[in-house]
């Protein structure tokens, strides 16, 4: 199982991408953003939203494997009633995206520099201000990242970022593993 | 058939089999209520706190195998069934709670006792539901009683708005529950049976480690038999205590915190645990890095979850164990057959060595009753009985309960281990003579626990649910003085109860219970046989030495073999 490790301030964080699919009834996204809270599962973002079938939501968690496995984090899960299937998304077997505006400060010297910018990573200028532009990065969640550290020394106002989500792709053939399975 | 709401609670419990239910009336319940009064067939047995009805369905739960009821009003009503969810959680005790909620108008809006209870016990229940419509009861009563007991056992609750429940509903009981996320396995996989049965006959060391799981499978004849099949030594938690007959040759005692020195040699020095529907709980296993280290791990559990949890296995099998002990043992047999007979008679013999040499110990003394000796002394008295249900509090007298009575049917001995909530032992006690009207119900019980749920009594004696209470006093909150006493330099904080106020025997015989006071050996034997004979809730209050400590203990963070002994020297000490 590949680990996305990243160092940050010492500590390692490995993250990983579950994909959940559950009940879409009343209470069902509390009980697994609780159930993550009780266990110390630390949460790095979270997408929830409906799926090809009314009553089935589909909750895309970003989580910090760092202190439990995520075998043991997806054994927790299925123990929640509402829980129909848990599957991790692994970057080279999924289409994963995401979407970001950043309000960035562009004094009208700046401007040009910073349109070249976002062309390059498909940015849309979703506003225009006096002083500030509102770009909207929509891409996969590393391009994010890039776009973020490259704006930055322009000076960021505010940001928002949905929280990654993503499928499995299309193109590759996926394996279904049997459930409770422990090596 | 059209009907209430509340009617449909009742028909839908009348349909799952229960027989009884513990509550207390309040307002947003009160048509539930109204239902049991116009007719039914499901006992009500009236509890004085909710969280003595709570406690009353789980010993109830325990001592019978089916799930045990609470029904409770909404805001105070509810919480005050926090605690014996909680409890249940901890020690996957199956409980269906019914809880009234204010109209489904008013919620959210801070209304008179309103309180989001579904939203306060979350973290401790398997699931639970608001019902929002009144057509959904059948379905959802009909989803908690197949939730609370399967996979593992636990609590769950039902909030019921008031309205919900005065509405009209067209009832029929479904015979299917609609539970798609929900598929707990139903046989272990058999290349791990195989496995593990590979690694028992190899062992030369190995140790069945046995929990409260094995309890709630209804495993105990598998388990019997496989530990008599490869002469496997059987070493029982707090919670699988009785699962196993303790007069048994291959029974080597409990480990743990409070273990005998014996026992935590065995599961410390052993090669194999064998864990059976145990948890590698932090009471059993001290450090945890230093815990069973030469020890491969067979995990047989039905939680997935819990294996790797705290200890990686060698072996994992998921699956109830009744089938997975069941097929161990056949694949077991089969090896022994292949010319692999077990190898553990060493292995016995050395246990048995370690339990002669360091016995349980404790300073006699004539000048004042101490508490293992009463224990030792009640378990004398009702050794040739196969009637005796226990239950207990949480502390010394807990402890000691465990190190002296030994328990040969399977649920009879009943106590809080996870949680460990004081004031368990009288409730569950009442619950467990409702599962077992034929059985001799006995809590022994700290004061300081006794204090906290006694008001039970009066449900013993009007609900003719009698029991016999054996109060180990001492005065203190026993094991909290204990800890103090032994890591904070003996400065005792506010845990001095006093062996007297109340007067215990005075205040049994104000509940209309027999009350009886001892406090030396002379009158111990013929009080306690009187109050076992006598057919009536009983209180005996026995006065014992104020400053015992409960010994061996691991400290805690220690590991498990470094335990603190008895030392021999005297420990009496004045009030």
């Amino acid at each position: 199982m590949l680990c996305n490790t990243r160092a940050w301030g010492g500590a390692s964080v490995s993250l990983h991408t579950i994909s959940v699919l559950v009940e879409n009834k009343p209470g069902a996204l509390v009980r697994v953003a609780m159930m993550f809270a009780r266990r110390g599962y630390n949460i790095e973002s979270l997408a929830v939203g409906p799926t090809e079938r009314h009553d089935v939501s589909r909750i895309t968690i970003r989580v910090d494997c760092a202190t439990r496995s995520l075998e043991q984090i997806e054994k927790q899960m299925h123990k929640l009633v509402n829980v129909l299937r848990v599957r991790e998304l692994e970057s080279e077997e999924a289409v994963e995206r995401e979407l970001a505006l950043f309000t960035v400060a562009t004094p009208p010297e700046r401007r040009a520099e910073l349109m070249t910018l976002a062309d390059a990573f498909h940015a849309r200028v979703a506003d225009v201000g006096p002083d500030a532009l509102v770009f909207e990065v929509v891409g996969e969640p590393h391009e994010l990242d890039s776009f973020e550290e490259l704006v930055r020394p322009h000076g960021i106002r505010e940001m928002v970022r949905t929280g990654r989500v993503g499928l499995h792709r299309a193109s590759t053939r996926r394996e279904r593993r049997p459930q409770h399975v422990l090596r | 058939m059209k009907m209430t709401g509340a009617d449909a609670v009742l028909r839908s419990l009348e349909a799952e089999g229960v027989e009884v239910a513990f509550g207390i009336p309040g307002g947003a319940i009160l048509p539930t209520y109204d239902a049991f009064a116009r007719g039914t067939t499901v006992r009500h047995v009236l509890a004085r706190h909710e969280q003595g009805a709570g406690h009353m369905a789980e010993g109830y739960a325990r001592a019978s195998g089916r799930v045990g009821v609470a029904i409770a009003t909404s805001g105070p009503g509810a919480t005050n069934l926090v605690t014996p969810i909680a409890d249940a959680w901890m020690d996957s005790t199956p409980i269906v709670c019914i809880t009234g909620q204010v109209r489904t108008t008013l919620i959210g809006t801070d209304a008179f006792q309103e309180c989001d209870i579904v939203g306060v016990t979350i973290p401790v229940v398997k699931h639970s539901w608001l019902v929002q419509d009144v057509r959904e009861i059948p379905g959802v009563i009909k989803a908690a009683f197949h939730v609370a007991q399967t996979g593992r056992c636990g609590p769950v609750l039902v909030d019921v708005p008031r309205d919900i429940q005065e509405a009209e509903i067209d009832f029929r009981y479904p015979d299917e529950v609609d539970l798609p996320g929900w598929r707990p396995p139903t046989r272990g996989h058999p290349r791990q049976i195989t496995e593990a049965a590979k690694r028992i006959a190899a062992a030369e060391k190995p140790v069945l480690y046995v929990g409260g799981g094995v309890l709630n499978a209804e495993a105990c004849p598998e388990l019997l038999d496989l530990a008599q099949v490869g002469r496997l030594p059987v070493i029982t938690t707090l919670m699988g205590k009785s699962a196993f007959p303790e007069t048994h040759e291959l029974h080597f005692g409990w480990p743990g915190m409070h273990g005998p020195k014996w026992s935590n040699y065995a599961m410390n020095k052993a090669d194999l645990l064998i864990a059976c529907g145990a948890r590698f709980d932090d009471r059993v296993t001290g450090k945890l890095s230093a815990f069973a280290p030469g020890a491969s791990v067979v995990h047989l559990d039905i939680d997935a979850a819990e294996i790797g949890k705290l200890r990686s296995a060698d072996v994992p099998v998921v699956g109830p164990l009744r089938h997975v002990l069941g097929d161990i043992a056949i694949e077991l047999r089969r090896l022994q057959a292949d010319g692999r007979p077990p190898q553990t008679d060493a292995w016995l013999r050395q246990i048995a060595e370690w339990r002669d040499e360091f016995p349980l110990r404790y300073a006699e003394n004539d000048h004042v009753l101490k508490p293992q000796h009463v224990l030792e002394v009640l378990q004398e008295l009702t050794a040739d009985r196969d009637d005796m249900v226990w239950t207990t509090g949480v502390g010394q007298h807990q402890m000691w309960a465990m190190q002296y009575l030994r328990c040969r049917r399977p649920r009879t001995f009943i106590t809080s281990g996870g949680l460990g909530t004081m004031g368990y032992g009288v409730p569950a006690a009442v619950g467990a003579k409702a599962a077992r009207p034929d059985a001799t119900v006995v809590c022994v019980d700290g004061d300081g626990c006794f204090q906290m749920t006694c008001q039970e009594l009066a449900t013993a004696v009007l609900e003719d649910l009698p029991i016999v209470v054996v109060l180990i006093n001492n005065g203190y909150l026993g094991m909290v003085q204990q800890w103090q006493n032994m890591f904070f330099d003996d400065r005792l904080s506010q845990v001095h109860l006093t062996h007297q106020v109340p007067d215990y025997a005075q205040l049994a015989e104000a509940y209309g219970a027999a009350g009886f006071t001892v406090d030396s050996d002379d009158d111990l034997v013929s009080t306690l046989e009187a109050a076992l004979g006598g057919g009536r809730t009983a209180v005996v209050d026995c006065r014992v030495d104020p400053r015992e400590q409960c010994f061996p203990m691991i400290p805690a963070g220690a590991a498990a073999l470094d335990m603190l002994e008895y030392t021999g020297e005297e420990a009496v000490r004045a009030e």
